[in-house]
Protein backbone atom coordinates (compact mmCIF):
# COMPACT_ATOMS: atom_id res chain seq x y z
CA UNK A 1 0.00 0.00 0.00
CA UNK A 2 1.05 3.37 -0.68
CA UNK A 3 1.71 5.46 2.01
CA UNK A 4 0.72 8.74 1.89
CA UNK A 5 2.94 11.63 3.59
CA UNK A 6 1.06 14.93 3.60
CA UNK A 7 4.00 17.25 4.09
CA UNK A 8 3.30 21.01 3.63
CA UNK A 9 4.76 21.08 -0.08
CA UNK A 10 1.91 18.37 -1.07
CA UNK A 11 -0.54 19.91 1.21
CA UNK A 12 -0.27 23.08 -1.08
CA UNK A 13 0.31 21.00 -4.35
CA UNK A 14 -3.00 19.28 -3.12
CA UNK A 15 -4.97 22.52 -2.29
CA UNK A 16 -3.82 24.15 -5.20
CA UNK A 17 -4.91 21.89 -7.71
CA UNK A 18 -8.05 21.77 -6.10
CA UNK A 19 -8.15 25.29 -6.01
CA UNK A 20 -7.09 25.71 -9.34
CA UNK A 21 -9.86 23.18 -11.06
CA UNK A 22 -12.22 26.02 -10.07
CA UNK A 23 -15.44 26.18 -7.71
CA UNK A 24 -15.42 24.30 -4.57
CA UNK A 25 -17.43 20.92 -5.76
CA UNK A 26 -20.46 21.77 -3.50
CA UNK A 27 -21.23 24.49 -5.64
CA UNK A 28 -20.81 22.38 -9.14
CA UNK A 29 -22.94 19.45 -9.89
CA UNK A 30 -21.70 16.42 -10.55
CA UNK A 31 -20.72 15.80 -14.24
CA UNK A 32 -23.60 13.91 -15.32
CA UNK A 33 -25.96 16.51 -14.23
CA UNK A 34 -24.59 18.35 -17.01
CA UNK A 35 -25.31 21.94 -16.98
CA UNK A 36 -26.22 23.81 -13.75
CA UNK A 37 -28.27 26.15 -13.71
CA UNK A 38 -28.27 30.37 -12.95
CA UNK A 39 -28.89 31.29 -9.60
CA UNK A 40 -30.65 34.34 -8.82
CA UNK A 41 -28.08 37.50 -8.09
CA UNK A 42 -28.30 39.57 -4.71
CA UNK A 43 -30.39 42.12 -5.67
CA UNK A 44 -31.67 40.73 -9.33
CA UNK A 45 -35.54 41.66 -7.66
CA UNK A 46 -34.49 44.78 -6.38
CA UNK A 47 -37.53 47.13 -8.09
CA UNK A 48 -39.26 44.40 -10.03
CA UNK A 49 -42.45 44.91 -11.21
CA UNK A 50 -44.21 42.10 -12.96
CA UNK A 51 -45.93 41.77 -16.56
CA UNK A 52 -44.04 44.48 -18.44
CA UNK A 53 -45.55 44.06 -21.90
CA UNK A 54 -43.11 42.69 -24.70
CA UNK A 55 -41.73 45.73 -26.46
CA UNK A 56 -39.62 46.55 -29.24
CA UNK A 57 -37.37 48.90 -27.73
CA UNK A 58 -37.49 50.32 -24.52
CA UNK A 59 -37.89 54.12 -24.63
CA UNK A 60 -35.58 55.69 -27.26
CA UNK A 61 -32.83 52.75 -27.14
CA UNK A 62 -29.29 53.40 -28.11
CA UNK A 63 -27.74 50.48 -25.15
CA UNK A 64 -28.12 46.69 -25.94
CA UNK A 65 -29.24 43.93 -23.54
CA UNK A 66 -28.61 40.91 -24.62
CA UNK A 67 -27.61 36.85 -24.04
CA UNK A 68 -28.80 33.46 -24.02
CA UNK A 69 -31.09 31.17 -22.38
CA UNK A 70 -30.36 27.52 -22.45
CA UNK A 71 -32.02 24.19 -20.42
CA UNK A 72 -30.12 23.33 -17.37
CA UNK A 73 -28.44 19.48 -17.77
CA UNK A 74 -28.38 19.62 -21.57
CA UNK A 75 -27.56 22.87 -22.53
CA UNK A 76 -30.42 22.96 -24.67
CA UNK A 77 -30.84 26.67 -26.13
CA UNK A 78 -34.65 27.93 -25.65
CA UNK A 79 -36.93 29.77 -27.55
CA UNK A 80 -39.74 31.74 -27.42
CA UNK A 81 -39.05 32.34 -23.50
CA UNK A 82 -39.19 35.89 -22.47
CA UNK A 83 -37.23 37.84 -20.17
CA UNK A 84 -38.10 41.11 -18.52
CA UNK A 85 -35.12 43.47 -18.59
CA UNK A 86 -35.09 46.80 -16.39
CA UNK A 87 -32.66 49.41 -15.08
CA UNK A 88 -31.51 52.89 -13.84
CA UNK A 89 -31.52 54.80 -17.76
CA UNK A 90 -30.95 58.25 -19.16
CA UNK A 91 -35.00 58.01 -18.97
CA UNK A 92 -35.89 57.14 -15.85
CA UNK A 93 -35.39 54.98 -12.62
CA UNK A 94 -35.18 51.33 -12.24
CA UNK A 95 -38.81 51.88 -10.26
CA UNK A 96 -40.41 53.72 -13.46
CA UNK A 97 -42.89 51.64 -15.15
CA UNK A 98 -41.35 52.62 -18.86
CA UNK A 99 -38.34 51.21 -17.57
CA UNK A 100 -39.10 47.90 -17.57
CA UNK A 101 -40.23 46.01 -20.84
CA UNK A 102 -39.36 41.87 -21.81
CA UNK A 103 -38.63 40.15 -25.16
CA UNK A 104 -38.81 36.88 -26.49
CA UNK A 105 -35.80 34.76 -27.07
CA UNK A 106 -35.12 33.54 -30.73
CA UNK A 107 -34.81 30.03 -32.05
CA UNK A 108 -31.22 29.68 -31.07
CA UNK A 109 -31.97 31.13 -27.73
CA UNK A 110 -30.63 34.48 -28.31
CA UNK A 111 -32.66 37.33 -27.07
CA UNK A 112 -31.40 41.22 -27.55
CA UNK A 113 -33.55 43.95 -26.82
CA UNK A 114 -32.60 47.95 -26.82
CA UNK A 115 -33.20 50.32 -24.53
CA UNK A 116 -31.86 54.15 -23.07
CA UNK A 117 -28.30 53.82 -21.78
CA UNK A 118 -27.85 52.18 -18.30
CA UNK A 119 -26.40 54.90 -16.08
CA UNK A 120 -24.67 53.93 -12.72
CA UNK A 121 -27.33 53.75 -9.83
CA UNK A 122 -26.54 53.33 -6.28
CA UNK A 123 -22.78 53.41 -7.09
CA UNK A 124 -22.85 51.03 -9.84
CA UNK A 125 -23.77 50.80 -13.55
CA UNK A 126 -25.80 47.62 -13.23
CA UNK A 127 -29.13 46.16 -14.98
CA UNK A 128 -31.84 43.81 -14.10
CA UNK A 129 -33.16 41.01 -15.96
CA UNK A 130 -36.26 38.33 -15.01
CA UNK A 131 -37.48 35.00 -16.32
CA UNK A 132 -40.21 34.40 -14.23
CA UNK A 133 -43.09 32.81 -16.62
CA UNK A 134 -43.55 29.62 -14.84
CA UNK A 135 -42.39 26.76 -16.83
CA UNK A 136 -38.87 26.84 -15.15
CA UNK A 137 -37.80 28.12 -12.10
CA UNK A 138 -38.08 31.89 -11.63
CA UNK A 139 -33.93 34.10 -12.01
CA UNK A 140 -33.65 37.67 -11.29
CA UNK A 141 -29.78 38.80 -12.14
CA UNK A 142 -28.05 41.35 -12.08
CA UNK A 143 -25.15 42.15 -14.09
CA UNK A 144 -22.70 44.90 -13.54
CA UNK A 145 -21.16 46.58 -16.33
CA UNK A 146 -17.30 46.60 -16.91
CA UNK A 147 -17.51 50.52 -17.16
CA UNK A 148 -20.26 53.10 -17.11
CA UNK A 149 -19.49 54.18 -20.81
CA UNK A 150 -20.62 50.85 -22.47
CA UNK A 151 -23.23 50.84 -24.73
CA UNK A 152 -24.32 46.77 -24.38
CA UNK A 153 -24.35 44.50 -21.10
CA UNK A 154 -24.91 40.28 -22.02
CA UNK A 155 -26.69 37.96 -19.36
CA UNK A 156 -27.09 34.32 -19.43
CA UNK A 157 -29.49 31.80 -17.96
CA UNK A 158 -29.90 28.19 -17.68
CA UNK A 159 -32.97 27.69 -16.56
CA UNK A 160 -34.36 24.67 -14.40
CA UNK A 161 -37.65 22.82 -15.22
CA UNK A 162 -40.32 22.96 -12.48
CA UNK B 1 0.28 82.70 18.14
CA UNK B 2 -0.28 82.59 14.34
CA UNK B 3 -0.14 85.75 13.00
CA UNK B 4 -3.53 87.10 11.06
CA UNK B 5 -2.90 86.77 7.70
CA UNK B 6 -1.62 83.11 8.27
CA UNK B 7 -4.32 82.38 10.31
CA UNK B 8 -6.68 83.82 7.09
CA UNK B 9 -4.68 81.38 4.85
CA UNK B 10 -5.13 78.54 7.24
CA UNK B 11 -8.59 79.48 7.43
CA UNK B 12 -9.40 80.45 3.40
CA UNK B 13 -7.60 76.49 2.77
CA UNK B 14 -9.61 74.82 5.21
CA UNK B 15 -13.06 75.92 3.65
CA UNK B 16 -11.97 75.40 -0.50
CA UNK B 17 -11.12 72.06 1.52
CA UNK B 18 -14.47 71.59 2.91
CA UNK B 19 -16.49 72.79 -0.20
CA UNK B 20 -14.17 71.75 -3.29
CA UNK B 21 -15.60 67.91 -3.41
CA UNK B 22 -19.16 69.81 -3.53
CA UNK B 23 -18.45 71.93 -6.04
CA UNK B 24 -17.08 69.64 -8.50
CA UNK B 25 -19.74 66.99 -7.68
CA UNK B 26 -22.35 69.65 -8.55
CA UNK B 27 -20.74 69.42 -12.69
CA UNK B 28 -21.16 65.84 -12.19
CA UNK B 29 -23.63 64.36 -15.77
CA UNK B 30 -24.85 61.85 -13.52
CA UNK B 31 -27.01 64.44 -11.96
CA UNK B 32 -29.45 64.50 -15.07
CA UNK B 33 -30.93 61.62 -14.32
CA UNK B 34 -31.70 62.23 -10.92
CA UNK B 35 -34.42 63.50 -9.10
CA UNK B 36 -34.43 66.09 -6.37
CA UNK B 37 -34.14 63.57 -3.46
CA UNK B 38 -31.69 61.64 -4.87
CA UNK B 39 -29.22 64.31 -5.55
CA UNK B 40 -29.46 65.84 -2.14
CA UNK B 41 -29.04 61.87 -0.90
CA UNK B 42 -25.36 62.24 -2.86
CA UNK B 43 -24.91 65.31 -1.53
CA UNK B 44 -25.55 64.68 2.10
CA UNK B 45 -23.13 62.14 1.88
CA UNK B 46 -20.24 64.11 0.15
CA UNK B 47 -20.73 66.85 2.84
CA UNK B 48 -20.61 64.42 5.68
CA UNK B 49 -17.24 63.79 4.34
CA UNK B 50 -16.00 67.17 4.13
CA UNK B 51 -16.97 67.20 7.69
CA UNK B 52 -15.20 64.23 8.79
CA UNK B 53 -12.21 66.45 7.72
CA UNK B 54 -13.48 69.18 9.90
CA UNK B 55 -13.53 67.36 13.00
CA UNK B 56 -10.54 66.19 13.69
CA UNK B 57 -9.12 69.45 13.32
CA UNK B 58 -11.37 70.93 15.23
CA UNK B 59 -10.67 69.15 18.30
CA UNK B 60 -6.73 69.12 18.06
CA UNK B 61 -7.03 72.75 17.93
CA UNK B 62 -4.94 73.18 14.75
CA UNK B 63 -7.66 75.72 13.38
CA UNK B 64 -6.23 79.18 14.52
CA UNK B 65 -8.32 81.81 16.33
CA UNK B 66 -10.90 79.17 17.98
CA UNK B 67 -10.22 78.83 22.00
CA UNK B 68 -9.98 75.27 23.44
CA UNK B 69 -13.59 75.58 24.45
CA UNK B 70 -15.00 77.18 21.15
CA UNK B 71 -13.18 73.99 19.35
CA UNK B 72 -14.79 71.58 21.79
CA UNK B 73 -18.23 73.15 20.95
CA UNK B 74 -18.01 73.47 17.53
CA UNK B 75 -16.69 69.99 17.36
CA UNK B 76 -20.02 68.99 19.26
CA UNK B 77 -22.44 70.93 16.79
CA UNK B 78 -20.41 69.20 13.52
CA UNK B 79 -20.67 65.80 14.83
CA UNK B 80 -24.44 66.51 15.45
CA UNK B 81 -24.20 68.27 11.89
CA UNK B 82 -21.93 64.41 10.96
CA UNK B 83 -25.15 62.27 11.98
CA UNK B 84 -27.73 64.22 10.71
CA UNK B 85 -26.12 64.04 7.52
CA UNK B 86 -25.83 60.40 7.04
CA UNK B 87 -29.53 60.11 8.22
CA UNK B 88 -30.77 61.93 5.44
CA UNK B 89 -28.09 60.35 2.99
CA UNK B 90 -29.97 57.08 4.03
CA UNK B 91 -32.83 57.97 4.37
CA UNK B 92 -33.05 59.86 0.75
CA UNK B 93 -31.46 56.89 -0.91
CA UNK B 94 -34.35 54.60 1.03
CA UNK B 95 -36.84 57.08 -0.69
CA UNK B 96 -35.07 56.50 -3.97
CA UNK B 97 -35.41 52.96 -4.36
CA UNK B 98 -36.29 51.09 -0.78
CA UNK B 99 -35.28 47.76 -1.64
CA UNK B 100 -31.70 48.59 -2.52
CA UNK B 101 -31.29 50.14 1.15
CA UNK B 102 -32.94 47.56 2.91
CA UNK B 103 -30.16 45.31 1.39
CA UNK B 104 -27.24 47.32 2.43
CA UNK B 105 -28.65 47.95 6.09
CA UNK B 106 -29.28 43.87 6.48
CA UNK B 107 -25.55 43.27 4.69
CA UNK B 108 -27.33 41.72 2.19
CA UNK B 109 -26.38 44.09 -0.48
CA UNK B 110 -24.60 43.01 -3.72
CA UNK B 111 -22.53 46.41 -3.64
CA UNK B 112 -19.57 45.78 -1.68
CA UNK B 113 -18.65 49.41 -1.03
CA UNK B 114 -22.01 49.51 1.00
CA UNK B 115 -20.87 47.26 3.40
CA UNK B 116 -18.26 49.94 4.07
CA UNK B 117 -20.76 52.34 4.26
CA UNK B 118 -23.30 50.94 6.73
CA UNK B 119 -20.29 49.98 9.25
CA UNK B 120 -19.38 53.68 9.08
CA UNK B 121 -22.68 54.73 9.70
CA UNK B 122 -23.05 52.63 13.25
CA UNK B 123 -19.93 53.42 14.66
CA UNK B 124 -20.80 57.46 13.69
CA UNK B 125 -24.26 57.10 15.69
CA UNK B 126 -23.25 54.91 18.49
CA UNK B 127 -20.44 57.43 18.82
CA UNK B 128 -23.48 60.72 18.87
CA UNK B 129 -25.21 57.82 21.23
CA UNK B 130 -22.65 57.82 23.40
CA UNK B 131 -21.66 61.74 23.18
CA UNK B 132 -25.56 62.34 24.12
CA UNK B 133 -25.40 60.37 26.92
CA UNK B 134 -21.75 61.10 28.00
CA UNK B 135 -22.53 62.82 31.17
CA UNK B 136 -24.85 59.48 32.30
CA UNK B 137 -21.68 57.02 30.92
CA UNK B 138 -19.71 58.45 33.99
CA UNK B 139 -16.55 57.39 31.78
CA UNK B 140 -12.89 58.63 32.86
CA UNK B 141 -11.76 61.10 29.91
CA UNK B 142 -9.11 58.68 28.99
CA UNK B 143 -11.48 56.00 28.62
CA UNK B 144 -13.42 58.10 26.88
CA UNK B 145 -11.26 59.47 24.45
CA UNK B 146 -9.80 56.07 23.59
CA UNK B 147 -13.41 54.67 22.59
CA UNK B 148 -14.00 57.99 20.56
CA UNK B 149 -11.13 57.68 18.61
CA UNK B 150 -11.41 53.99 18.14
CA UNK B 151 -15.25 54.60 16.32
CA UNK B 152 -13.87 57.78 14.71
CA UNK B 153 -11.42 55.66 13.13
CA UNK B 154 -13.81 53.00 11.86
CA UNK B 155 -15.97 55.25 10.81
CA UNK B 156 -13.14 57.18 8.87
CA UNK B 157 -12.07 54.08 7.54
CA UNK B 158 -15.07 52.68 6.58
CA UNK B 159 -16.14 55.94 4.49
CA UNK B 160 -13.34 56.36 2.83
CA UNK B 161 -13.74 52.75 1.69
CA UNK B 162 -17.67 53.48 0.73
CA UNK B 163 -16.29 56.97 -0.95
CA UNK B 164 -13.43 55.25 -3.05
CA UNK B 165 -15.53 52.16 -4.10
CA UNK B 166 -18.53 54.38 -5.42
CA UNK B 167 -19.33 55.04 -9.29
CA UNK B 168 -21.53 58.48 -8.00
CA UNK B 169 -21.35 62.32 -8.78
CA UNK B 170 -18.19 62.91 -6.68
CA UNK B 171 -15.69 63.82 -9.09
CA UNK B 172 -12.60 61.36 -9.13
CA UNK B 173 -9.38 63.49 -8.15
CA UNK B 174 -11.46 65.69 -5.40
CA UNK B 175 -12.53 62.21 -4.01
CA UNK B 176 -9.64 61.24 -3.72
CA UNK B 177 -7.98 64.16 -2.03
CA UNK B 178 -10.83 64.34 0.29
CA UNK B 179 -10.19 61.12 1.22
CA UNK B 180 -6.46 61.33 1.67
CA UNK B 181 -7.02 64.39 4.05
CA UNK B 182 -9.63 62.94 6.08
CA UNK B 183 -6.97 59.92 6.51
CA UNK B 184 -4.03 62.63 7.39
CA UNK B 185 -6.31 64.97 9.43
CA UNK B 186 -7.02 61.46 11.76
CA UNK B 187 -3.68 60.29 11.93
CA UNK B 188 -2.27 63.05 13.00
CA UNK B 189 -4.66 63.34 15.68
CA UNK B 190 -3.96 59.54 16.60
CA UNK B 191 -0.55 60.08 16.72
CA UNK B 192 -0.73 63.31 19.25
CA UNK B 193 -2.83 60.86 21.45
CA UNK B 194 -0.74 57.92 21.34
CA UNK B 195 1.99 59.82 22.19
CA UNK B 196 0.11 61.75 25.03
CA UNK B 197 -0.63 58.42 25.88
CA UNK B 198 2.65 56.20 26.32
CA UNK B 199 2.85 54.92 29.26
CA UNK B 200 6.74 54.24 28.58
CA UNK B 201 7.15 57.74 29.23
CA UNK B 202 5.73 58.39 32.42
CA UNK B 203 5.23 61.82 31.81
CA UNK B 204 1.63 63.36 30.47
CA UNK B 205 1.37 66.24 28.22
CA UNK B 206 -1.11 69.01 29.38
Amino acid sequence: MTKISLTRRSFLAVSGAVAASGLPSWTVPARAAGLAPTRSMRGGANNYLAGAPIVDRIGGGGFWMSGTVRRAGDGAPLSGQRIQIWAHTTEGYESDWESHGATLTDENGNYRLEMPQIVPAFGQAHGHLAYDSGDFETVFLRPVMKSSKDKSLEAHFVLKPV
Amino acid sequence: MISGIRAKLIWLAFIIVMITPLVAAATSELLAWRDSIYIMAGFAGIFAMSLLFAQPLLIGGYLPSLSPRNNRKIHKWVGGLLVAMVFIHVLFLWFTSPPDVIDVLLFRSPTPFSLWGVIAMWALFFMGLMAALRKKLRLSLHLWRRIHLALAMVTIIGSVGHALLIEGAMEQVTKIIICVLVIAATAKIAIKYLNQHTPRSGRRKP
